[in-house]
């Protein structure tokens, strides 16, 4: 098994295959004409709420809206 | 020592010799009998649960000859482009060059690159610009492809992606660290791809 073949660059710089895939699917993204460009940034937004518990307790959500670029 | 070894030697053996591998059974569809029994006992008016194996239709089997027209399922995380599509043949841009797939072709699973997948159903064509993803060609003629992003040519913008391909030029020259250099030589790929995807 060939297990030291060579890796493709972004695995050498340490980066997993997930990211390289989500690293081309935004820069496609950002490259569409207007109504498809919003379209698609729209759908890939992600909004959700976090909150850090302390001693068994809550504490207050705070509410994140991370667009694809992050 | 030696005589028991020889023992064990014949038994993993012949237990690989009467298991065939999973594609090759035919797909085991029934419910599970004592399972509808017990079932039935307690709840004789209610309707058994279903399992996902129910929902999943069980893949052809593979037939003898050459069938006439390759299946194509092609689908994104939000959509299903393509549905089990009986076309001609489609090229896709595998990490290892474009790949012709027609019916009969050998199982083979690739990675994809950025690039033009395009579909070819009697004399149309349909192309799709892909991000990235992944092609599995089953032995019966079925391709399954899945892809992160994936256009028509007709809705990318051709000054976006000069733009982006100047951009991430200028991001190699002035990077330091590998990951930058990486992300920019990642975005020099896509936009190129882009590029002759909308000239080529």
């Amino acid at each position: 098994m060939a297990s030291n073949a060579a890796v493709p660059f972004w695995r050498a710089a340490g980066m997993t295959y997930i990211t390289y895939s989500n690293i081309c699917a935004n820069l496609v993204r950002n490259c569409l004409k207007e109504p498809y460009k919003t379209d698609a940034l729209s759908r890939e937004k992600v909004h959700f709420s976090i909150s850090k518990w302390t001693d068994g307790k809550p504490e207050k959500p705070t509410l994140r809206t991370d667009s694809p670029e992050e | 020592m030696l005589r028991r070894a020889l023992g064990l030697l014949p038994r993993p053996i012949a237990a690989a010799r009467a298991r065939s591998f999973s594609t090759d059974l035919p797909a085991a569809h029934t419910a599970d009998a004592t399972f509808m029994e017990a079932w039935n006992k307690v709840m004789p008016n209610m309707d058994p649960p279903k399992t996902p194996l129910s929902f999943m239709h069980p893949r052809p089997p593979t037939p003898s000859s050459i069938p006439p027209k390759l299946t194509v399922n092609f689908v994104l995380p939000y959509d299903s482009e393509l549905s089990t599509k009986e076309v001609d043949m489609v090229i896709v841009p595998a990490t290892t060059g474009q790949m012709g797939v027609l019916p009969g072709h050998v199982a083979t699973i690739a990675e994809l690159k950025p690039g033009v997948l395009s579909v070819h159903e009697g004399s149309e064509t349909t192309k799709y610009f892909v991000s990235s993803g992944f092609v599995f060609i089953h032995a019966n003629s079925f391709a399954d492809i899945i892809a992160v992003e994936a256009v028509p040519l007709d809705q990318i913008d051709a000054n976006l992606v000069q733009k982006g391909l100047a951009d991430f030029t200028q991001k190699l020259s002035s990077a330091t660290t590998e990951l930058e250099k990486a992300e920019a030589q990642i975005g020099i790929d896509v936009h190129s791809a882009l590029n002759s995807a909308l000239t080529g």
